[in-house]
């Protein structure tokens, strides 16, 4: 093979790179193209001249697909139309809880309204989780005897037009019988809560209890500091929102669903289960897609009601979420309660943490994630990149009367980060020590690395407190606490900091542990030259805003020296791409690059072989670069190549390999347990004691994602996520009130975070490559979004100590500061 | 998110307009900043809808050494960028160029605003410090109410079926006047939470505090001098007025009062989260 011997690349300045001298330990666990000597290794750059070409790993490369997005000319499901296309709308349900008694259609335009009883054949959504215990739920397509929320379906319309489908929408009666709903999470599982689930003895989904020597642990304890957090319910405001366009074809016998979906292949796969379809006459088309982040991951009942009726009535069907569907009857976010206890030593040493959570997992399991995902990660998350001696933590997913929770960018880390960083100071505070100080005692050490926690998280590499170091510095909290000396008048400042890791592409083993209905395995990519030289790069998983038609076409450019702009990536499409989970869990620059790696490592050795022969050569001397192969003072150009082999075949030898210019391969990292990027996250933030209001001065995010594909992408994901962070820390929430009504049906109600909200955030940028993959890369995709809530709340509760004022629940709106702050107040007499 | 069917007639003449009007059935639209996502969530849903944004008669700006009578259909923007009188020493620009995004302002209008009687919207409050008139067109012709009477509720004014507001008339505040206007908006576009106007005019022998954004009609204090001159304080107006508020629920309100106060009373250079930062 003619891969690097190594898979670590540091890359500054080009040319031959050097690992990082506090590369930890244990490196070359597992198989695979690993170093195993815990020394500075130079890279071996046979095969390609990609570090000198500014346009491989490392790489700002400007990405391709924002000429499209920027000039407005990306390609939207609303954008498809198709001949003979009818619209549609859908009667939902205005009650949370209610049995239904009845679906009357219109005397005039009845013939296109359809409720349950017009899906003959038709089953259900269901996404059991594996762990035991968990009770199943299934969600109708259209409501069958019963509404479980607020906005669920309960009859489908059609129209030449969605404003006239919504007219006849309105001429629809149904007929609801109202029961009591749950809608606090805190009250689903008591004894005289109606139940949603008649064969469920209680509103639980699934029950766990994690337990490790916490007893022993936390005996030992001097200082111990008990809180309750709570993280509102959020809508995941993309600017798409979701959408589809069914169309029936007569000829292939093929359903072809164009749906603003992640992960295409999961979408056809539980499409065709619903319907009672072959795989093969299923194809899911994801075209542009507005904006992902686990709202777009999962299949919705619309998709499977178009897929019907455009069956149905052989005509296509087009369905678009309108914002107040997304905002009043979409899947939500989110809603965590938790009740954590820590336990320390008098030098700050945490020894164990207990925890209580509650996960509001809604009415019903959501394909393919399952309801329980949220609280399965709130259990193996919660410590954190933090040494502890004991742990115990009990979750419980509930049901309540709102619409399904599903994984927001971040997940349950957002929460846990919350949780845990706060606890952190709330233990500081207890033993008058600082932050800093508090975490760097407990950190996990860099020559601690790779660690295995408490929870068996395998921490591949890093070096966290360096992380913490870096952001206490670059945030100048000396200054800061200066400038807290002084203050006067109606406003406070105060500093926060969040430090926590992110799993990414984590594999077989740990979904299979969490349990939900969709476990990835082996990633595959295609790599296949054209006839002109040109080349084409098949992945399953999909693009949106990722950059990853740039950064796979830079590893392919790294593995055989294909110039960037002649790579082609085909995505989003069952019919053209490997199966594979698709875009979620910050595992696309991982898997698919790795898969693309794979593949073009394949392809090169095949290319060499014919430039061999072309240039009477030996293969092993062919090196790849520019569009070239060249050896000696010979050269031949790629194309050439190409052109032989698939018009020109005379002039090659019989035993050329027969496989041709396309190769499939499959990838997995080293070990399955997952990249560990992670940050240290540090705010300033003002508070104005009149009106609880709350402004962010200054905010440093350290970042490290292994090896950067292209830093330049790296920088955009973290930016889009702390701005949605910040959003969960100060604005978003979709309140309900007792009957389950959602109270926030409009963008007016709900507040999402906008440019005058962000400060100039710095990102510093730390580069420790993993052992575990293919260029030492992690992923990244989720860290920004999980950070904020933790050090803005921080910041503020550092702000508020002088008042004996902490605040544990987000977003931290006025309201709920200047509460907290009179609270305080009377408390003091 | 589509309206039910309506019909449309843009109005040439204001007369034109007033016979579409006398039916009972249309609604009036101006710069359809509020009633367009009223008609797309079908919570309005009239027969017709007169458009008045083109109006003539309610583009009319005019002036005299005591007042300007601004048209009902000249927009934000327009007093944003002084392309219209200003009869205060550029008070409506900064109150104009602080009104949600530009967007909204290019569109939405002084009187659509005022007709319309959010209780967090800004002219209502800042016309009735300005003891501004509204001026009506009905069918038997004209007449003036003052804005604190034509603001009667939250969303519901003094307008009768068939009328239409065609201007307000602004006094010109006499020399050496002070103003303060403050407003709490968390963020950039949103309504206010509180907001109060503070406005002192000695040559006039007036003044006036009110404090708006408090799910009502603006609320005009009695005994405004009592505030400028410290003998009471914003808590204590703010609680002799509204006794059935709980404190806590004042308490932003309160804030904005003081901070207007500051402002107009020159304490302070003026806060620029009056806006924000």
């Amino acid at each position: 093979m003619l891969w690097r011997s190594i898979v670590a690349v540091k890359r500054k300045g080009g040319g031959v790179a050097r690992l990082d001298e506090r590369r930890p330990r244990g490196w070359g666990c597992g198989n695979g193209p690993v170093g195993n000597h815990g020394m500075a290794i130079e890279i071996e750059t046979k095969g390609t001249a990609a570090q000198s070409s500014g346009k491989g790993v490392g790489a700002r490369l400007t990405r391709r697909e924002d000429d499209r997005y920027l000039r407005g000319r990306g390609r939207y499901v609303g954008d498809i139309r198709l001949p003979g296309m009818l619209e549609m709308a859908f009667v939902r349900s205005p009650l949370a809880h209610a049995w239904v008694r009845g679906v009357t259609k219109p005397a005039e335009g009845g013939e296109l309204v359809f409720a349950a009883a017009d899906l003959a054949g038709v089953k259900g959504i269901r996404a059991d989780s594996g762990l035991p215990g968990f009770r199943s739920s299934i969600q109708s397509i259209l409501a069958t005897d019963k509404v479980r929320h607020v906005g669920e379906p309960v009859a489908a319309v059609l129209a030449e037009t969605r404003a006239l489908a919504e007219d006849l929408a309105e001429l629809v009666e149904i007929d609801l019988e109202e029961l009591p709903a749950v809608h606090d999470m805190l009250r689903a599982r008591d004894p005289d809560a109606p139940l949603l689930h008649a064969h469920w003895e209680e509103n639980t989904f699934l029950e766990s209890c994690v337990d490790t020597h916490f007893e022993d642990a936390a005996r030992d304890a001097v200082v111990v500091v008990k809180r309750t957090y709570r993280t509102a319910r959020q809508c995941m405001a993309p600017i798409e929102g979701r959408g589809c366009v069914a169309a029936w074809d007569r000829q292939l016998e093929l359903l072809t669903l164009h749906s603003a979906t992640q992960m295409p292949h999961i979408v056809r796969t539980g499409l065709a289960e619903c319907l009672g379809l072959d795989h093969g006459q299923v194809r899911v088309v994801s075209p542009d897609v507005g904006g992902g982040f686990g709202y777009k991951g999962i299949l919705l009942p619309e998709e499977v009601c178009a897929g019907f009726l455009a069956m149905k009535l052989d005509r296509p069907i087009r369905w678009l979420e309108d914002r107040r569907e997304h905002l009043t009857a979409g899947a939500n976010c989110r809603e965590h309660a938790y009740e954590v206890t820590g336990y320390a030593a008098a030098d700050g040493e945490l020894l164990a943490v207990d925890c209580t959570a509650v996960v509001d997992s809604g009415a019903y399991s959501s394909y393919p994630f399952s309801a329980c995902l949220e609280a399965a990660q709130v259990a193996s998350i919660l410590p954190g990149p933090y040494r502890m001696r004991g742990y115990r933590c009990r979750t419980w997913s509930v049901a309540t009367n709102k619409p399904p929770i599903l994984p927001f960018r971040g997940v349950a880390r957002t929460g846990v980060c919350f949780a845990m960083e706060l606890t952190m100071d709330a233990l500081a505070r207890e033993i008058g020590t600082t932050p800093e100080a508090i975490r760097l005692r407990n950190l996990v050490a860099p020559e601690e690395m790779p660690f295995v926690n408490i929870t068996n998280k395998y921490f591949d590499s890093g070096d966290y407190p360096k992380a913490l170091r870096r952001a206490v510095e670059a945030i100048d909290v000396a200054g800061v606490r200066a400038r807290q000396e002084t203050q006067t008048g109606r406003t406070r400042l105060g500093v926060g900091f969040a430090v926590f890791c992110e799993q990414g592409a984590h594999g077989t083993s740990v979904y299979q542990g969490w349990g939900i209905p969709m476990v990835p395995g082996f990633e595959q990519a295609t790599a296949r030259l054209t006839p002109d030289g040109g080349l084409e790069l098949r992945v399953g998983v999909h693009s949106h805003g990722q950059g990853l038609e740039t950064t796979l076409a830079q590893i392919a450019h790294e593995e055989i020296g294909v110039d960037p702009a002649k790579v082609k990536l085909v995505h989003g499409d069952t019919a053209y791409t490997p199966y594979s989970t698709g875009t979620w869990g910050s595992r696309c620059i991982v898997m698919a690059g790795g898969a693309v790696a794979s593949a073009c490592a394949t392809l090169g050795e095949r290319i060499r072989r014919i430039a061999a022969h072309l240039m009477q050569a030996d293969p092993a001397e062919v090196v790849l670069a520019d569009g070239a192969a060249r050896t000696g003072g010979s050269e031949v150009s790629v194309e050439e190549v190409a052109r032989t082999w698939y018009r020109k075949p005379q002039l090659l030898p019989e035993d050329m390999d027969a496989r041709g210019l396309e190769a499939t391969e499959g990838y997995k990292t080293v070990k399955d347990t997952g990249t560990f990027s992670y940050a240290a996250h540090a705010v300033v933030a003002e508070v104005d004691l009149e009106l609880g209001d709350i402004r962010l001065r200054d905010y440093v995010i350290v970042e490290d994602a292994g090896t950067m594909i292209n830093p330049m992408v790296v920088d955009g994901q973290v930016h889009g996520g702390a701005v949605q962070g910040i959003g969960t820390a100060l604005f978003e929430e979709m309140p309900f009130d007792a009957a389950g009504q959602p109270l926030a049906s409009t963008l007016a109600d709900y507040h999402l975070p906008v440019a005058a909200d962000i400060p100039a955030i710095r990102i510093l940028h730390m580069e420790t490559p993993s052992p575990l993959t293919r260029f030492g890369q992690k992923g990244i995709g989720e860290s920004g979004a999980i950070g904020p809530p933790a050090a803005i709340a921080n910041a503020v509760n550092d702000a508020l100590a002088p008042f004996g004022v902490e605040v544990c629940e987000v977003p931290l709106t006025p309201e709920r500061v200047l509460r907290a702050l009179a609270e305080a107040q009377e408390a003091a007499g | 998110m589509k309206p039910s069917p309506f019909d449309y007639l843009a109005a040439p003449r204001l007369e034109e307009a007033k016979v579409a009007l006398a039916a009972g059935t249309a609604k009036l639209m101006a710069g359809n900043q509020s009633l367009g996502p009223m008609l797309n969530l079908r919570l309005a849903r009239p027969a017709a809808v007169v458009d008045v944004s083109l109006l003539p008669e309610l583009r009319a700006v005019e002036e005299d050494a005591d007042w300007v009578r601004l048209g009902a259909a000249v927009t934000h923007a327009e007093i944003e960028d002084r392309e219209v009188p200003d009869p205060t020493p550029g008070w409506l620009q900064a109150v104009a160029g602080n009104i949600a995004h530009r967007a909204v302002r290019n569109r939405g209008t002084l009187g659509g605003s005022l007709a319309h009687a959010d209780p967090a919207a800004d002219w209502c409050i800042v016309m009735t410090g300005l003891f501004a008139t509204a001026v009506i067109e009905g069918p038997e012709g004209l007449r003036r109410v003052a804005l604190e009477n034509f603001l009667t509720g939250p969303f519901a004014t003094a307008l009768r079926p068939g009328e239409i507001l065609r201007a307000v008339e602004v006094p010109r505040p006499g020399d050496g006047a002070r103003w303060g206007y403050w407003k709490f908006a968390r963020q950039v576009g949103e309504f206010a939470k509180a907001s109060a106007v503070v406005l002192i005019d000695p040559a006039r022998g007036r003044s006036r505090c009110v404090v708006g954004a408090l799910g009502r009609q603006p609320l005009v204090l009695h005994d405004p001098d009592s505030l400028v001159e410290g003998r009471r304080s914003p808590a204590e107006a703010l609680r002799e007025s509204l006794p059935e508020s709980p404190p806590a629920d004042l308490a932003l309100h309160v804030a904005a009062l003081s901070r207007a106060l500051t402002q107009a009373k020159g304490e302070a250079p003026a806060d620029a989260r009056g806006g924000r930062t």
